[in-house]
């Protein structure tokens, strides 16, 4: 259950909570080079990954890390005709945008994890805000929270995982000299 | 210390209040630059040390958060064995995890449910500590086999309740 959103925010940030933003396919089917790597980066031995005759019995051929589910939407760091960076997560960065807040970190994150992600397949990502706080003051500086999440489904339109996040973007604290 | 993947772990040899294995790791270099890279993550803090110190103000550069997920599903499924699914994890980024620094993965059990379809949920909660600091905390949810021949990554539908 989301958070209640605070009732002073710009009007574009308002019509954004609960619309479905950034409906977007991965740049390349899902492969298995990356969970490879992903599993020498980890030491993970389970045979599930690297014994076929495992992942056959088990999952009816192979299938991909559950957490690497944000792993497939990911960009290029560059691409032919990108006049841009472009990022992960756009939703959280229009918000630092509309909401003038530089600065942010991420402090939760939440996965919950459906159909198995298998090589080949082709995955959509839609995110969605769900809330935005009233402005907080935390260590960090001033600022406020936000919610957010991203939806991945299958070419089958099966659920494979669904993400959730809470962002903090804030001003940072400026030392105050005189006190110095 | 690496740990083997062990065999299967079976719903009913767990029990609430039980401590998973310790899993520890020295964090090179290496370790935080071929994660970042593994997840698709090319921000400069992962692998740039003059970017990480001088413009974030870091110590050195540092583990990202998917890669970190990754350590947490490799500790979990050490202890469950292949047959082990993960349905759910929810993390709290504390603090940095460094180069230099020794990672430790502690774990227990919260919660042991009833076997349905012959697959019952496990609740843990692991804390990541390095250099001496608490830096993430997890909840997982994982669903673990209640009888040899049962396997939860057959589980498709309503059948499947993370």
């Amino acid at each position: 259950m989301s958070a209640e959103s605070a009732d002073d925010l710009p009007e574009i940030v308002q019509s954004w909570i609960g619309q479905e933003r950034y409906v977007e396919r991965t740049e390349f089917p899902i492969e298995m080079g990356y969970v490879l790597t992903t599993l020498s980066a980890t030491q993970n031995a389970n045979p599930l990954y690297w014994d076929e005759a495992v992942a056959k019995e088990l999952t009816d051929g192979p299938i991909t890390l559950p957490t690497m589910a944000s792993v497939w939407f990911r960009p290029h760091d560059w691409s032919p005709g990108r006049t841009k960076p472009a990022v992960a997560l756009q939703l959280h960065f229009d918000l630092k945008d509309e909401l003038g807040l530089p600065e942010a970190v991420m402090s939760d994150n939440t996965m919950v994890f459906g159909e198995p992600i298998r090589p080949g397949d082709e995955l959509t990502t839609t995110q969605i805000l769900y809330s935005v706080s009233a402005p907080k003051t935390t260590k960090l500086g001033a600022g406020r929270f936000w919610e957010f999440g991203v939806r991945i489904v299958n070419q089958n339109g099966d659920l494979c995982a669904e993400e959730r996040y809470t962002g903090f973007g804030y001003n940072r604290v400026t030392p105050d000299k005189e006190a110095k | 210390m690496n740990q083997p993947v062990q065999e299967n772990l079976l719903l009913g040899d767990v029990s609430t209040g039980a401590p998973l294995p310790e899993l520890a790791k020295v964090v090179t270099p290496v370790t935080v630059v071929l994660g970042a890279m593994a997840s698709r993550d090319w921000r400069p803090q992962h692998h740039d040390y003059k970017f990480a110190t001088e413009h974030n103000g870091l110590d050195d550069i540092i583990m990202n958060t998917p890669n970190l997920a990754a350590w947490f599903e490799r500790y979990l499924t050490d202890w469950t064995g292949p047959k082990g699914r993960l349905g759910r994890i929810k993390f709290r980024m504390k603090d940095s995890v460094y180069p230099g620094e020794t990672m430790k993965f502690v774990g227990s059990v919260t919660a042991v449910g009833p076997a349905e379809k012959d697959v019952g949920w496990v609740d843990v909660t692991v804390e990541l500590r390095s250099g001496g600091k608490s830096c993430v905390g997890c909840e997982a949810r994982i669903a673990l086999p209640a009888t040899p021949e049962a396997n939860p990554w057959k589980l498709r539908g309503g059948d499947w309740r993370p």
